[in-house]
């Protein structure tokens, strides 16, 4: 659908498509601000990550409507970053398995908040009197 | 197949187009030769960008320190009321998201030659931008001067948070000022009506590297700051 003019669309689509961005990215803040964890967090935070991806690179940047031979261009080199996040992600795991194991580490040790170091009211106490 | 998309310019389209434009022995991409370099250029991009957040994943799940919890280090208080956690971050994300839907809407317009209001829009969209960076060197302020957060250390945990976010963050604020200024230039020559001869098309080319900043802050806000 690309033409020598160049890619114009109706000016509708951008609209639904900004509107539907902050409802995305409105649903990935309530993920945090209602504290979910876990599976559920990963799960949510992921999905809604890469709604948001793929609409910017589909609408907004058009790939959606340009040649195959320039979207293969696009998408296709990065796909071999998978490989390199699946080599990474094993070889840390294998490290922070013999780090545990041979460099030992304190399973309860919990990290500090702003609240602990300055001292505020309402701070995690118990967390300052462990450390 | 006998039922083949035809589009406007007489070529095939979806994967015989494909085969088409490798095999014509010509031009391969269809479109103005700025545009194919900038999508190269954002690819390459891609790259670097990928390397930072896999570098992330792996110190990340190599230390044996606790990492620290970003909602409450990137909580704000205002006026006195308790801090409500990321919320600077929720508004540097919807800050960018409406630069880039005033960058669409700065390049349509520049199809229709309405240079006024895509000069207009593309001011919005560097304005947006500019207030981006200015929150990210306030929360770049207080992390180092009130809480003590330095590349090599912080006071909350895993020493690598500090490395890994002064790095991520500041190379994506580098992209974003970058932005600014490509924008504001090529705003000002759509004014002066420089492509009223060569087309429009630049408004396009720098609304996809304007995207892309913002796509690559759809990954940071996830992995960095929210899981």
């Amino acid at each position: 659908m690309s033409s020598e003019a160049g890619q114009q669309h109706p000016l509708g689509i951008y609209y639904k498509i900004w509107v539907l961005l902050f409802f995305l990215s409105a649903c990935s803040y309530a993920v945090d601000f209602f504290n979910v964890q876990g599976g559920m967090r990963w799960g949510l935070v992921i999905l809604f990550m890469i709604l948001k991806a793929g609409f910017i690179v589909a609408i907004f940047m058009h790939a959606v409507w340009e040649r195959m031979a320039l979207v293969f261009t696009i998408l296709g080199p990065p796909t071999v970053l998978l490989l390199l996040i699946g080599f990474m992600a094993v070889e840390g795991n294998y490290a922070s398995g013999t780090r545990y194991q041979y460099m030992g580490h304190d399973p309860d040790a919990v990290a500090l908040t702003p609240s602990d170091l300055h001292g505020e009211a309402g701070g995690h106490e118990e967390a300052v009197e462990e450390h | 197949m006998s039922n083949v998309a035809v589009n406007q310019t007489g070529a095939q389209s979806g994967v015989n187009g494909l085969v088409d434009d490798w095999t014509s022995d010509k031009q391969t991409y269809h479109v103005p030769w700025g545009k194919a370099m900038m999508w190269i250029f954002l690819v390459s991009d891609t790259f670097i960008f990928t390397c930072f957040l896999t570098g992330y994943l792996n110190v990340r799940m190599t230390t044996t320190e606790p990492w620290p919890v970003q909602s409450e280090i990137f909580a704000l208080s205002f006026f006195g009321s308790d801090p409500i956690p990321l919320i600077l971050i929720a508004i540097m994300t919807f800050i960018l998201i409406t630069s880039s839907g005033t960058m669409a809407m700065a390049v349509n317009f520049g199809y229709r030659r309405d240079k006024i209001k895509t000069f207009w829009l593309m001011v919005a969209t560097a304005a947006f931008g500019a207030s981006f960076v200015g929150m990210q060197a306030f929360e770049w302020s207080k992390l180092i001067l009130d809480e003590g957060v330095r590349p090599w250390g912080n006071p909350f945990g895993a020493a690598q948070f500090g490395s890994v976010f002064f790095m991520i963050t500041g190379f994506h604020g580098l992209h974003v000022s970058i932005g600014v200024i490509y924008l504001l230039t090529v705003a000002t020559k759509v004014r002066k009506g420089h492509y009223d001869k060569k087309g429009y098309e630049i408004v396009e080319i720098a609304g996809l590297y304007w995207h892309f900043v913002d796509l690559v802050w759809v990954f940071i806000f996830a992995f960095f700051y929210l899981l």
